[in-house]
Order: C-alpha cells, then structure tokens, then sequence
C-alpha cells in the first residue's frame, strides 16, 4: 500500500470519530447548561450571601418565624399525607396485583389518574365537593349553613389531597415489586403448610417491605414540593407550608428577596435530599435478590370476598376520584356557586365565555400547547442521541450522568423555578437578550425538568436492543449517525413517542414552575386555573379544569395505545 | 484477497488479561476455526478482528494494512469485512432484501446492480422466494441463511462467524455446515469460524486454532490436531480417546505397542511419569497371552452402529474401546494396544 493510501485512510477514521466526538461534546454542553447549571447557581446564591453576621439574608430566614412554621406544616401535611398514600397505594396495589380481582387494567387506569391530574384541578375539585357553595351538595339540598367553614381549608385537608396525589407512586413501587414475585415462592409457603395469615406475614411482606418504604419516601418527598395543592388550600386559610411561602415571599418583592427564596429553596432541596438517601440506604438495608422463575406471578384466588372487595375497591375510587370529578363538572354547568343543578339552571355558560370572550383563556391554551408541545419536540430529539451515547459509556459513567439528568425532576419545581430566576434574571451575556419575563425561561425550564421522563423510556428500550443489531450495521459501513437513524430510531421509535407524549402530558398542566415564572401575556393553563380561583370566579375556572381532565385521559389512554410496542414498565399504568 | 496476521495480539478488560500472545497466520481462502471452551477468549478474538474491541499489545495486519495496534484503529466501518452472529442480528423492522441490501446501500450502490447482487445473494442461500418476508416470519435455519447472504452480499475479504450455529437444532446444524462450505468453495473468501464444538470445526475447517484460557494451544490442520494434539488438555479436548499415565519417554512421538506395552509394564507411581493418548479404535481385544493386559467391563453403552465399553485396567486406570458385540459388566478380558501418541505434560 502507498504511503498517501494510508494517510488517506488515517484521515477517513479520524473524521469518522469525529463525528461522536462532537455529537458527544455538544449534548455534554446541553446537559449541563440544562441540568447542572441551575442546580449550582442555586447553591452559589444561597452560599454567597452566608456570612456569619446576624443581617445575612440566610440568618434572616432562618431566624424569621414563619420560616419555622412553614417548616413544621410542611412536615405536618407530607407526613400525614405520605401515610394516606401508604394506605391507599398498599390496599390498591396489594388487592389489584395479587387476586384475580376482574376489570384489572381499569383499576390501575384509574388509580394512577389522580397522579396525572394537575393538584390545582384536583384541589379545585375537592372544594367543590364540601364547603356551603358546593353546588353538588346544593343541588341534593344538603349544604352545610352559609358562614360554615370549607373543610378543605385545613391542615387535615391538604394532607388528604397531598395523600391521594402521591398514592399512585406508592402503589407503583409496590407494584412493581410484587410482579416480580415469583408464585413458587406461595407454592413453598402452602406446601410447608403455612397459614393465608402466616404467608402474608412471613413471606410477602417481608419482600415488599423495601418496595413500600421506596415508594413511601417518594411520595414524602413530592409532597414536601406539592405547590398547587397548599395552594389553593392553604393560602385562603392562612395556612403555610414552604412551597407557598416562597411563592408570597416573591409576591412580596423587598430587599434581597431573592437571597432569601434562595436560602428557602435550598432548605427544601436539602430535605429532599435527606428523604432520597434515606430511601436508598433503608432500601439497600432490606433488599433480597429473588430466586425462582418469574414465569408465573403471585396471585391468591378469591371466592366468595372477590365481589365484596370490587364494591369496595369502587367506593373507594368514587370517594377519591369520580366524586370530586363529579362535582367539578357540575360547578362548570351551574351559573354561579351556591345555584343548584337543575334543568333550569344548566348552562355552558362558562365553556362559552371561556371560549369565546376571554382572550386569556385562549392565550392560555395557546402558551400552554406551545410550551408542551416543543418541549416534547426538543427532548425527543434530544433524547436519541443522549440515549444513545450513554449506552456506549461504561457502567459507572453511565449511572452518573443518568443521575446529574434525574436532579432538576427530583427537586421540587417551586426550587428550580428559583434557580432559573437567578440565572436569567439578568440579560444573557454577549446577546444581551433577557429571557426573564418571556416563555423562553419557561421552555428552558421545562427541558431541565423533563428531560429524564423522555429519556427514561428511550434508555430502557435501547437498553433491550440487541447490541449486535448495531454492530452488523457497522460491518455493513454505517456510520454513527446513519446508524441511529436506520437502526435504533426505527427499533425504538415507540418510546420515543411514549417519552415525548409523557412530557406533553406532564408540561400542559405544569404549574409550579410556571407559577413562578409567567408574566403577563406569557399565563400557561395551570397559572389561569389557579388565579380564576383566587380572584373568585370558581365556576370558570371548574370549566378549565374539566377541560383539563379530559384532555389528561385522552393522552393516557392514547399512550396505551402504545402500550403493546413498548419495554414493560415505560408506561406506569400499565404492566 | 490478502494474508491475514495476528501478531503478538493481546487483550485485557480492566486489567485482567483475556487473550494472550496471540500469533496466527491466516493464508488468503483459508477456512480457519477458533476453538475453544466457554470464556477461552473465542469471541474477543473475533471482535478484535471486526474492529468493535481494540488491541491491549500486538497489531492484526490485513495484506499491506495495518488495521489494529496499540497506534492506530482503523474503524469497523473502513475494514469491509462480513460478519455472521450467533444471534442473527437481522434488523426486524427491514424485509429480508432489505436486510441483505443494507450494505449496499450504505456503499450508495446504483439501484440496479444492488437488486441484481441481492438477487445473487439469496440465489446462493436459496432464499428467493422469501425476499419480502420480515425476519419474524422465518424459521431460525433460514433466519441464519439471510444473515450469511447479508455478510456476503459486499464480497468482503473475510468474513467472521461467531458461533453461528449455536442456536439450531442438530439436524439444522448438518444443512447449514454444508451450506457454509458451499458459500467457502463458490467465493473464496477468507472466513474465520468461532465455535466450541470440536466435531463442527473438525469438518468445516481447513486450520484450527485450539485455545484454552486465551492463550494458543496448537495450531494445525484438522488431522494434526487429531493424529498429534500437544498436550493432555488438548488430547482430552479434541476426539474421543484416554490419556495413560506411563514410564518415561520423549514427548510427541508415536510408541509402537510393543514398546507401549513395555511402558506401562515399567511405569510406577514413584518414579517420574509421561502420558500417551489412546484411540478408541486402537484397542484390541485378544485371547489371553502373557504380553497382553487384564481389564474388567465397568461400563457398556450403545451408540447404534457400535458400543462404547469403559475398561478398568489393574491400577484403576480408565480405558475406551469400541466393539461390535455387548459386554458383560464386570467381566474379564484381554486387550492389546495397537499404538499411542506422547504428550507433553500440560503448564
Ligand atoms: N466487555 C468485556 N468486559 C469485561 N470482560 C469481558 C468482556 N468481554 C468478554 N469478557 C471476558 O473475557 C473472557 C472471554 O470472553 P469471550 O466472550 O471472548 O469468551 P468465548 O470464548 O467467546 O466464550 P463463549 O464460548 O461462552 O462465547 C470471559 O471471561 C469474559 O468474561
Ligand atoms: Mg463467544
């Protein structure tokens, strides 16, 4: 061979990494402008103002007493409300998983709802249930005095709406845990002799136990960042947890307000994180590898109790889901709070006035499908060759930047909305364009948020492709990027699609990051529903919301369409 | 059509070695096996070669071409080689012409001449007339043959097959084994086969790399290996036969039964020992005389055309011997070595 042959050919396979090269440079840039960046500005903030001194804006929140308060309230309704969703999640998932109860899939569909619907539409719906106003309560004559109090408007009521929202995450852990049960391991019990009693005691809870006291700690942590749901609940009481008063602390402006939300937020992020190693190190305390096949999974048969736990199962629903649905829709029919429903009351007033007279509403709708629609758009593109250059990292690489991604989901929304306040509230360097105040800090936000929903499923389904699919590309002369393209985005595409319609799903309803975020002419659909409620105008806002819920199933149920083409687990309410 | 140079190649994951010192050298057209017990290196091997592992040490030299060193790594994609997996590794989402066509595609090969070659391809493997199935709707034996069209349809220099057969069943296995020596014979190519069965690399290949915990064991044509295995790992591995513990004598070299009989006769287990295979076929049975040894039947099994019959000898030593008829368990007979091969002793 000539010698310029092969300098030819040294030069083809340089370029040819070249092309991972700057593939891999370019989305190490994206992920940590998007995921590293806030998190540290954050921390920088609350850093640089601690000084020793008594003024120092972190001495000020930690000296003040409503810092104190909130703090305890927060501990007082996650907790309660983590138990509520231990109750549920535990008897759903037990009851669902392990018996031949009939209708399964229906089941999980409608317990896992409550977690999709947005917390401001589900507190929106509890306060139209109780309360004198309540038109439900109103049209079947029984509403309390006028003056009564609401109900909702409480510690205890939060806490029970805080423990429906975060049930789903209880139930899923379980869930999944009890799956991978294998029924050899019943078998053995019932052969040895073992009572029903003794096998559940002895053998089964001693396997969930971990799974449980994940999910449990899930569904604490989330609760301690819930915004929407003290919210609605809270605020009209007085009532204040940490999310709420850091959302008053930015309506309240004042010298170095910001110092102070930060020092706030990195008081949540904290607990957060202790709620998160906590879970792992009791998680690893507790953790058998399970033997056996899993061909069969663990199911008891029920005989003359399975139709005694269906009605039960189903009241339980109609009390945490469809009453409250229920009352919402009634209150968007009924022309102002405090009427019945009746044939001459009915009306669609407020769809109309929603639709046609309010250029909010529309401007709403319109921001909010925006917003979704090209975060959804960004991260799936995002997210291929992501996924992709993390399968080829090793092992330990792999899991860490994997977690770097899982930070800005994992910190509640009401902190990174703070993060991203402190990175651009100032014009961008050399461009002098300021995002503050537009929906681009929104969308940026969102990709933060969101990137590991869409890339989770990516992951688990390139993770199950066969890594020799790919290699007889490369014999065939495929480069990277043709190989992506002709192979592993046609052999994945249905994640791809699951993981940006679960963004869609997600960011159409977001509020809490928008919460903090919007600014006139920039309202997104979570924003309009929570300050229709504040300033009074419930009925058109139970409109919104119905809207809301509709357009929330729709998209679960499209997403089952999938279901099918999909790795397990990629879709939580199926599986 | 270029040699093929393994020189001094190397291989370790995190530290632990995996292929050691590797030197092979693979003429132009050559049939060569890699064989080799579970997790001896086979496959490293073979992923070296493709380009997907990169050498620790050592280079691997295609004709003037340097193609792996610890300098340079020319990518999978530049070295035009073909490569038939154990897995199949057919694209599901693309028919069978358009997994076969892939490679042609990639090459921006005219639309014409690459349905003509496609055509060629699956005429070679008989597969016409499943051109627009999808990998789904095959049988394994046939899923194999479209993953063999598919390697061949570039007319690559060499072309690697890492366990292809592993996953069919025995019958499958006698078809495909005549269908690779009919695509060795009609292309020419240099192929290299990876595969811990003995019996199929003994009749595919025209050279055999036996290899044991990553290192070369021998290197030798399939008769080579049989008539003259190096060592007792080896004798153990390749054939059927036993390994006797005898008297002294020189390595690698065929005793005479005389001389054998001789050996064993002197052997003791105080004194310094050598071992020598013995092939089934060359143990006779005889009536008694004095030269000839005693053994007793421990076991008799039917193998159709013959039995296979496990003797005791005096010291305990096991022997196997072929025979037309059935013996008794522990009966007594007579037997005379006809010959055996020294071995060296294993490292
Ligand atoms: N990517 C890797 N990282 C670490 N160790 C590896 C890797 N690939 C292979 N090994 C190790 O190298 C050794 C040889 O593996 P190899 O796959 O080459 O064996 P093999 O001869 O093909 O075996 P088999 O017949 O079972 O396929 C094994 O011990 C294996 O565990
Ligand atoms: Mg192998």
């Amino acid at each position: 061979m000539t010698p310029s042959l092969i300098k030819r050919r040294f030069m083809d396979s340089a370029s040819m990494d070249n092309q991972l090269r700057w593939l891999s440079i370019g989305l190490f840039v994206l992920i940590a402008t998007i995921s590293v960046l806030p998190s540290l500005r954050l921390l920088v903030e609350a850093l640089s103002h601690t000084t020793f001194s008594t003024s120092s804006p972190m001495a000020e929140v930690l000296r003040s007493e409503r810092t104190w308060i909130a703090l305890r309230n927060s501990f007082y309704t996650s907790g309660l409300g983590t138990l509520i969703a231990v109750i549920l999640g535990c008897g759903f998932g037990f009851v669902v998983t392990l018996t031949n109860i009939r209708g399964r899939g229906i089941w999980v569909f409608c317990f896992m709802l409550p977690m999709m619907i947005p917390p401001q539409v589900t507190a929106l719906s509890w306060l139209q249930l109780f309360g004198p106003a309540s038109p439900i309560l109103n049209t079947l004559g029984i509403e309390p005095a006028l003056g009564s109090p609401q109900p909702m408007y409480s510690a205890e009521g939060i806490a029970l709406l805080l423990g429906i929202q975060s049930a789903p995450l209880v139930f899923l852990a379980l869930r999944t845990q009890l799956i991978s049960l294998p029924q050899d391991l019943l078998e053995a019990a019932q052969l040895s002799r073992a009572s029903q009693f003794r096998i559940w005691v002895n053998i089964i809870l001693p396997l969930c136990r971990s799974a449980i006291i994940a999910g449990a700690a899930l569904a604490f942590v989330s609760s301690l960042g819930n915004f929407g749901i003290p919210a609605m609940l809270g605020i009209p009481a007085g009532y204040i947890v940490l999310p709420t008063l850091i959302y008053q602390k930015m309506a309240g402006f004042g010298n170095d307000m910001l110092s102070q939300v930060a020092g706030l937020s990195m008081i949540i992020a904290l607990l957060v994180l202790a709620g998160m190693l906590l879970q792992q190190w009791l998680q690893q305390r507790s953790r058998y590898a399970l033997l056996g096949h899993t061909a069969q999974s663990l199911s008891f048969r029920l005989k003359q109790w399975r139709l005694l736990l269906e009605i039960l199962l189903a009241l339980v629903l109609c009390f945490i889901l469809v009453a409250p649905l229920f009352a919402l829709i009634v209150s968007s029919l009924v022309p102002a709070l405090g009427m019945p429903l009746n044939a001459e009351t009915i009306t669609f007033g407020a769809f109309y006035e929603m639709i046609g007279r309010q250029g909010v509403t529309v401007r709403a709708f319109e921001n909010s499908a925006f917003l979704a629609f090209s975060s959804a758009l960004v991260l799936m593109l995002v997210s291929l060759p992501l996924g992709y250059l993390l399968m080829r990292l090793p092992m330990r690489t792999r899991a860490v930047i994997a977690s770097l991604i899982e930070v800005p989901y994992a910190i509640p929304g009401i902190v990174l909305a703070i993060a991203f306040i402190l990175l651009f509230a100032k014009p961008l360097p050399f461009i002098e364009v300021s995002l503050y105040g537009t929906l681009g800090i929104i969308f940026l936000a969102y990709l933060s948020c969101f990137l590991s929903v869409c890339l989770k499923p990516v992951l688990s389904a390139m993770s199950q492709l066969d890594p020799a699919l790919e290699e007889a590309a490369q014999l065939a002369g495929a480069r990277p990027i043709q190989r992506l393209m002709d192979i592993i985005l046609p052999l994945t595409a249905p994640a791809f699609f699951a993981g940006g319609l679960l963004v869609f799903l997600i960011s159409i309803n977001e509020l809490t990051v928008s919460a903090l975020l919007w600014s006139a002419g920039n309202e997104t659909l979570g924003v309009l529903i929570f300050n229709l409620d504040e300033s009074g105008d419930s009925v058109l806002a139970s409109a919104i919301a119905v809207l809301v819920v509709l357009l929330v199933a729709g998209l679960m149920s499209l997403l089952s369409l999938f279901a099918p083409r999909l790795p397990k687990g990629v879709i939580p309410w199926h599986g | 059509m270029a040699r093929l140079i393994l020189d001094g190649v190397e291989k370790s994951f995190h530290g632990a070695p995996v292929v050691k010192d590797l030197n092979l050298t693979i003429e132009p057209g050559e049939f060569v096996a890699l064989l080799g017990p579970s997790g001896c290196g086979k496959s490293t091997i073979l992923r070296m070669l493709a380009g997907f592992e990169k050498v620790s040490n050592g280079q691997i030299i295609h004709g003037d071409d340097c193609l792996s060193s610890s300098m340079r790594h020319v990518p999978t994609e530049e070295r035009n080689f073909g490569m038939v997996f154990q897995s199949y590794a057919l694209w599901p989402h693309m028919t069978v012409k358009e997994n076969v066509g892939y490679p042609l595609k990639v090459q921006k090969t005219p639309t014409a001449e690459r349905n003509k070659r496609i055509q060629d391809a699956l005429e070679i493997v008989q597969l016409e007339e499943f051109a627009d199935r999808l990998p789904a709707q095959l049988s394994g034996g046939q899923r194999q043959r479209v993953a063999l069209a598919r390697s061949l349809v570039t007319e690559p220099d060499v072309v690697l097959f890492d366990e292809p057969l592993a996953n069919l069943d025995r019958h499958l296995r006698a078809t495909m084994e005549e269908t690779f020596r009919a695509f060795h014979k009609r292309t020419g190519a240099t192929m290299v086969y990876v595969t811990h069965d003995q019996s199929e690399a003994m009749s595919l290949a025209d050279k055999i790399a036996v290899l044991n915990k990553g290192q070369l064991v021998q290197w030798g044509t399939p008769q080579e290996l049989y008539a003259r295995p190096r060592n007792t790992w080896l004798a153990n591995f390749i054939g059927r036969g036993s390994v006797l513990s005898v008297a002294a004598v020189a390595p690698s070299q065929y005793l005479n039964g005389a001389n054998l009989h001789e050996l064993i006769d002197q052997h003791s287990p105080d004194r310094a020992a050598s071992s020598v295979l013995v092939r089934p076929q060359d143990i006779h049975f005889v009536s008694a005389d004095d030269s000839a040894l005693i053994v007793s039947v421990h076991s008799c099994i039917f193998r159709g055309e013959r039995y296979d019959i496990e003797l005791t000898l005096k010291d305990g030593h096991r022997l196997l011997a072929y025979s037309d008829v059935p013996m008794a368990l522990d009966s007594q007979h007579h037997i005379r070595l006809g010959q055996a091969w020294s071995l060296e002793r294993e490292v």
